[in-house]
């Protein structure tokens, strides 16, 4: 992982997001809080503006009480994790077997062309980053794209036009 | 249309809340066994039934239990598999989106058989919105008094749990999943010793999927005998498929299990045929990680017989001219598709997802995308074809986990059925490359 030191501050968590933290971890036995981590790292992510820092890493070591070293482990493993900055709304379309029979590639290319960026880049205004995932459980109904939690899917160049516009008027809902 | 055993509510308005699915009989597997009969009695209605696991492999589920070691003083978990990530599978995500309160009643008695009084469900990180409509349910489920203290004054307390992943297909294997349950990385452990032995928190443990906690339910509610009239001798039951692919209605289905594979993928309650009115040119009927079936080994063996969907009958031939019911993650592909191409993606995923523990997979996956790329993209040559099959050897059996044989087996398959056709990229790279319509070069897929 290239460690990048951006920000010093962490993320200031909202009443809400501390309750489900103290609630998740209640999940398990007593003295096996570590097993909540990823859970956790959900939750702070979300919090975090969608990406984690090595500050919130530090951040969530110190909430669940282990080694900053066990946190950096887990969040580089999990592809889910973005580890650096990224646009309010990503875009993770699908590239697998399946969704490419389909037609992924045309619309990962359709995207890039619209947005004038590659795969794993953000629009200059920050609005917009696109990545590309492995199957994501949706392969009867692809091409199919997830943003945020929810997946939409039976893409077309028309839909992605519909889903682009609605998240420039802030109608598409992420969490 | 078929019987459908778990799909059968699955259109009623508001099934997803406690009352509706109470109202059609929800939850009466759980009167039964817990009011009506003894753990080892369920266990044995499950062993009776024939259940085989519907997460991959087919083991038979009541046996998997019966394995479970029962030390005294020692807690014993049951964990749901709802990691769901092998390409072609969707089945388990259309079971607990729209009907979460049936995985819930089969873990009930599923956890109840195995003496367990916390059960966890794994399900994968991208899932997270399946997740909350879960923990929905599962609060209804507490609020109604199935789970808790001393479910339905029984004296049987059970706790159950969702638990999410992060994105890492490798967490669907069942030790993986442990690990990360664990809250670690997702390295599969070495075997043995097996989870039923030591396993979540170094406790006796049983790692079941989704569909077959799911099926749980209709076994005990219409009793094993009944069960095992459905299907066929090594195949009991019905099995949810996910069809997916060039057909022209894909989608979840639930089938006896023994239809033939002619009906399902060109019968009008079923698939309804290619798409666009192509042809058939493959398929791999069980998930990505199966043997890809080429055109003339798909509705009939190679003996000449009616392939049906079965656990014995898509093995049929071995893997000279069979295939594996695996998940059930359905893959047809129509006469323009590319095999090389799609050979390609797998071993990407298969490379992508590799944990990277044991050298053969993690070196082997990454070698074998480069040089399948190389041939898509008309710069292979003879040898590469040799040189697959080649490092294909030097994983198959050589890995701490079956992730290994899992990216093998299909570019193994994929060669012997069609070899002319990478022979055809090698020697035409020209007519390879404008097939691609210029978009992979470019592309950063
Ligand atoms: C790499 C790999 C990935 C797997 N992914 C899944 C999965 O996503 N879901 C699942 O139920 N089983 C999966 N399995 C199989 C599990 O290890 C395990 O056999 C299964 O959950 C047992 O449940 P069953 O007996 O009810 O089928 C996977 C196995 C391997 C080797
Ligand atoms: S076979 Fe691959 S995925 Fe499985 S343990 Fe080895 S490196 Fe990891
Ligand atoms: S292949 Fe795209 S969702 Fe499965």
């Amino acid at each position: 992982m290239k460690v990048e030191i951006v920000n010093k501050e962490r993320p200031v968590l909202s009443e809400k997001a501390k309750a489900e933290i103290q609630t998740v971890i209640g999940y398990y036995p007593e003295g096996k809080s570590k097993s909540a981590i990823l859970r956790v790292l959900h939750i702070v992510e979300e919090e975090a503006g969608g990406w984690l820092s090595p500050d919130t890493m530090d951040m969530v070591a110190e909430i669940l009480n282990i080694t900053a070293i066990e946190v950096y482990e887990v969040a580089t493993f999990y592809t889910m994790f973005n580890l650096h900055p990224v646009g309010k709304y990503v875009f993770e379309v699908c590239h697998t077997g399946p969704c490419m029979l389909v037609g992924s590639d045309n619309i990962i290319k359709y995207i890039e062309d619209k947005l004038n960026i590659k795969v794993g880049g953000t629009t200059s205004d920050g609005m917009f980053t696109l990545k590309t995932a492995e199957c994501l459980g949706a392969c009867g109904y692809g091409p199919m794209l997830q943003c945020g939690k929810f997946y939409h899917e039976h893409l077309t160049p028309e839909k992605v036009d519909e889903l682009i516009e609605a998240c420039r008027r802030d109608e598409v809902k992420i969490y | 249309m078929g019987r459908k055993l778990l799909l059968e509510h699955i259109d009623v308005p508001g099934i997803e809340t406690f009352e509706v699915y109470r109202q059609k009989g929800g939850y009466r597997s759980v009167e039964k066994a817990l009011k009506s009969m003894s753990p080892d009695e369920v266990v044995e209605e499950v062993k009776k039934s024939g259940l085989r696991g519907r997460g991959g492999a087919g083991f038979p589920t009541g046996m998997k239990w019966s394995f479970l070691a029962k030390p005294e003083g020692v807690p014993r978990y049951l964990l749901c598999n709802a990691d769901e990530s092998e390409p072609g599978t969707f089945k388990d995500r259309y079971l607990m989106q729209y009907l979460p309160h049936l995985l819930i009643e089969g873990m009930i008695v599923s956890s109840f058989a195995l003496g367990t009084n916390l059960s966890y469900i794994y399900i994968r990180g991208e899932y997270l919105f399946v997740l909350e409509i879960l923990e929905k349910a599962i609060a209804e489920a507490y609020a109604n008094g199935f789970l808790g203290k001393n479910i339905l004054g029984t004296g049987y307390d059970l706790d159950l749990r969702v638990s999410p992943g992060g994105g890492a297909y490798i967490c669907g294997e069942e030790t993986a999943l442990i690990e990360s349950l664990e809250g670690k990385r997702g390295n599969p452990r070495i075997k043995p010793p097996f989870p039923a032995v030591k396993g979540l928190w170094g406790c006796p443990t049983v790692v079941n999927n989704v569909e077959s906690l799911a099926t749980v339910v209709p076994i005990i509610n219409m009793g094993a005998d009944e069960y095992v009239k459905i299907g066929t001798e090594q195949s009991r039951g019905t099995k949810l498929i996910s069809a997916c692919g060039n057909l022209e209605r894909p989608g979840v289905y639930e089938i006896d299990l023994g239809l033939s594979v002619e009906e399902f993928i060109y019968g009008d309650d079923w698939c309804r045929g290619i798409k666009n009115g192509k042809q058939l040119k493959a398929l791999v009927p069980g998930g990505s990680s199966v043997p890809i079936l080429p055109t003339h080994l798909i509705t009939k063996t190679a003996n000449g017989d009616t392939r049906f969907m079965s656990y014995e009958s898509l093995s049929d031939g071995g893997f000279a001219s069979g295939s594996m019911l695996g998940s059930g993650g359905f893959i047809a592909f129509d006469e323009d598709q590319c095999i090389v191409r799609n050979t390609w993606n797998f071993t990407r995923f298969y490379a992508h997802e590799s944990c990277g523990q044991c050298s053969p997979c993690r070196e082997g996956t990454a070698w074998m995308e480069k040089v399948l790329w190389r041939i898509e993209n008309g710069e292979g040559t003879m040898e590469d074809i040799a040189l697959l099959e080649d490092i294909n050897k030097k994983i198959e059996g050589n890995t701490i986990c079956p992730l290994g044989d899992a990216a093998a087996w299909p570019v193994a398959s994929a060669i012997r059925h069609f070899r002319e056709e990478f022979e055809w990229h090698i020697k035409h790279p020209q007519e390879a490359m404008s097939r691609n319509y210029g978009l992979l070069k470019g592309a950063t897929v």
